[in-house]
Order: C-alpha cells, then structure tokens, then sequence
C-alpha cells in the first residue's frame, strides 16, 4: 500500500489554483522527488502532506491526502501529531538559538512532558548519530547550534526532526545553501535514511533528483504532469512536457 | 528555443554521419578491389583506415564531454549515448573493411577460382544495409531501422549459399583450391559481420527514438 495517496487534490490560494488535480502515489522507504520550474506547485505539494499551508490565509484545498490510510485534510486531524509524524527541512537551515542539545530535544520536550534525562541524552546520542554528527559533536553538545557550519546546521534540523521518530521526512531544496562536498554528504545521509522513512524532496537540482531518488514527479502549472521511476523519467519520459523540461527546452 | 547543447549535438551528429560515409567508402573500395583485382584500391582501405580511428577517438571524446559538461537527460541522453555506440559499430565496419582489404591482398596475383556473383550481391546488401542504418540514425526513421533489421537474413542466406558452394563444388572437389576458397569464405564471413554491425545500429536507433530497447528482443519488432 502507497505510504501517502493523493485523489484528485486541488488547492487555492485566494483565488488562484495552486495545484489542479493531483493524484499521486509516494510509498514508502523510497525517495521521491518533485521537480519542476518556479511557481509550479511543487512546494505547496509537499506542504500539504504535513498542512503547512494551514498557516497561509485564505488557503482552500479539496481532494484528499492518504497517510497510511487516514485523510490529514480532514478538520479532525491532530496536526501536532501529524506534524510530529511528517516532519520537514527547510532551504535555509533553520536551527533554534539554543544549544545544539536543547535543538534536538526541543520537540521531545514538547510531545513527551516529564521525559527523565537520561532518555533526553539517549535520544541525543541516537539523533546525532543516525545523522552522522555524533563524532563531530559528542563533546560540543552545549555550544550554541547558530554556531555550527551551514552543512552541520542542516543536519542538525534533520537529527531535530528524526528526534521525534517521524515517519516521514519532507525535504525542500534541502541542499540549496550548501557546496557540492556537504551537499553529496546530505545526499548520502538521505540514501542512508530511506530504509527507515519516506522521503520527499523538493528540489530545483534536476541532478540531484536523478541522483538521489528512486521516483520523480513532475509538476507544472499545478498540475503533476508525471510521475514514475526516476530513471525512466530521465532517460525515456513520456510526457513532451517532461521532456522539454529536463532537457532545458521549457521557457 | 535553441540551446547551446543544440548546436554541440549538430556537430555531433555531421561528425557520425562522416564517420558512416568512410565506413561506406571503406566496404565500397574493398569489394572493388577484390572485384577488379585492384592491389592499389585494396591497400588505400587498409591506409586510409588510421583516419577514421582518428574520427573515432573525436566522436568518442565529445560525447564524453557532453555527458560531463551538459549532464544530458532524456532524449539529449540517448541521442550522445546512441551516437557513441553507432560510432563504435562504424569503426569495425571499417576495420571489417580492411580485413577484405587484406584478405584481398592475399589472392589478388592468383588466378581467380571462379567468377565472382553472390559476394558482389552480398557486399552490395551490406552496403545497402550500412546506408540504411546510418539514414535512419540522421532522420530518426524508425520504420527504415526495421528494414535493416529485416534485411539481415538475406544477408544470412548468401553467406551461407557463398559458404555450401566454396566448400562442397571447391574444397572439397579439389583441395589445391582451398587456398583461394579460403579467403572468399573470410571475405563471406567478413561482409555478413558488417550486415550484422548494421543491425546493432538499427537496434541502437529504435532505442533512440522510441526509449524501447529492441536489442535481444525480437519479438518486440513484430
């Protein structure tokens, strides 16, 4: 079964439709990317998985979103939990100006009041870890996060995220701000994370998605136009447009 | 729109289609040669052989630099990756060529065993077929790939009627022509090789246009 399921999903902003008739199928332990020129819908698409276009006024969406099963946009949905179970990293690493240890327990904290901590410490240590930062950090756990480099910080919000064992982890242009060297490192951490999670990465990168994912979407004028195994959609896409996107011809 | 990779793929593109007429020129003057007994014709293939390896390696080289500098996706990718293995196929049909060239050389001072029909016919369907394939390749045209693929088995049956009739009306009736029957027999095999080159990159040209891999496949041309 699809981890996440979308049925003829439309959203509007005010009165302009941000995505028209998305269905799509992202399962689960896979990477999926969404590519597509600016203003395509790509990233509204992945805010709708954990409803952070809620925050937007004047957002309206129809359709429904599957997450293992159970539609999220319906108004009975708990969005701390959903947001605690769809967790996201942003363009700009966005670390908390706290220590780097306060960063990873701040939504522990939050979920699981009266934690003791020696459970705080062990799911700093597991966090960092699986993050591949334990090493680097181990002894630096209460120097200021904002301190760390660009690459650190990234995977600092990743190990924050992680901290809350979420099942799936949204990923917007999460390699924009960093060099080739840190971003194939955050690059093979997503590899290594996939046998946990479901991975949704947005990205203007389109050799990044043809690297990193197993799937790609693309999305155009709100509409996702295809969608299928990433390397068929890099060598033989079906679409004209897909094709003339990918190849530098759009525009 | 077109784009700077448009006209490095143009120059790519002439560069292969020369690479297919020295290929043609090359079976064309050694079928020649050993038609008119013609040791001069027969050594130019094998000399003028150096620059289509030449054109080899340049084909080669801008291909891999496209694929480094530009990444190329989709149909930009095939096209580069198909055009390298044309080129490949090109540069033995070329040196297949030489192989006539030299097995030509062997006979061409002794008298002729018999006069030559059914390996004009062949070099001529191996022609037909390297044309074909290298116009297919220029024009996309799917449906002139399928006929190379067709033609290849008339290219099997001359070989093989070549082939009976060397062995059972020469070899074996008298053995001091073996020698000679020898070198149209390589030269049989030789121009049935170069037919089956041709399909390789017909198979190629299908993958091109249509994404479908047709290579092992036969059963998808029906």
């Amino acid at each position: 079964m699809a981890k996440i399921l979308t049925n003829n999903l439309n959203l509007w902003y005010g009165t302009f439709q941000a995505l028209k008739a998305v269905n799509s199928s992202i399962e689960a332990n896979r990477i999926t990317a969404i590519i597509g020129p600016s203003g395509c819908g790509k990233s509204t698409l992945l805010r709708v998985f954990n409803r952070m276009n809620d925050l937007i006024e004047g957002v309206r969406t129809d359709g429904e979103v599957l997450i293992d099963g159970s539609n999220i946009l319906n108004s009975r949905t708990d969005l701390v939990v959903l947001r605690k179970k769809v967790g996201m990293v942003f363009q700009r690493p966005n670390p908390f100006p706290l220590s780097i240890y306060e960063n990873i327990v701040f939504g522990e904290k939050i979920h699981a009041e009266g934690i003791t901590r020696d459970k705080l410490d062990e799911i700093v240590e597991r966090s960092l870890k699986d993050v591949l930062l334990w090493d680097e950090l181990k002894d630096r756990l209460n120097e200021p996060a904002l301190r760390l480099s660009l690459e650190q910080k990234q995977r600092l919000c990743i190990a924050r995220l992680i901290a809350v064992k979420p099942d799936v982890l949204l990923m917007d242009e999460p390699c924009s701000t960093l060099d080739p060297q840190a971003t194939e490192r955050v690059e093979e951490l997503m590899r290594e994370l996939k046998a946990r999670y479901t991975i949704i990465i947005v990205t203007h990168n389109m050799q990044q998605a043809a690297r990193v994912s197993d799937d790609t979407g693309f999305m155009l004028l709100g509409e996702l136009i295809e969608f299928g195994k990433t390397e068929h959609i890099f060598t033989a896409p079906h679409d004209r447009r897909t094709e003339d996107y990918i190849t530098g011809r759009y525009g | 729109m077109e784009r700077h990779l448009d006209q490095e793929l143009k120059e790519l593109n002439k560069d292969i289609l020369k690479m297919g007429a020295y290929a043609e020129e090359a079976i064309f003057k050694s079928v020649e040669a050993l038609k008119n007994r013609d040791r001069e014709l027969a050594k130019s293939v094998i000399d003028d052989d150096s620059n289509i390896d030449k054109l080899d390696l340049t084909v080669d080289e801008k291909c891999i630099d496209l694929i480094a500098r530009y990444q190329p996706m989709a149909k930009d990718l095939r096209f580069i990756t198909t055009g390298m293995k044309i080129n490949a196929e090109l540069e033995r049909i070329a040196d297949i060529a030489v192989d006539i060239a030299q097995r030509t050389l062997e006979i061409v001072d002794k008298p002729l065993l018999k006069p030559l029909i059914d390996i004009p016919k062949l070099a001529n369907v191996a022609q037909n077929m390297v044309k074909m394939s290298i116009d297919s390749f220029v024009n996309g045209d799917i449906a002139l790939a399928k006929k190379v693929l067709l033609s290849d088995s008339e290219a099997d049956q001359l070989r093989n009627t070549i082939q009976k009739e060397l062995i059972e009306d020469y070899m074996l009736k008298d053995a001091s022509t073996a020698p000679r029957a020898v070198q149209l027999l390589l030269i049989a095999r030789f121009l049935e090789r170069i037919c089956d080159h041709t399909t390789n990159i017909a198979e190629d040209v299908i993958y091109m246009v249509q994404a479908e891999v047709v290579k092992h496949h036969p059963e998808k041309l029906k």
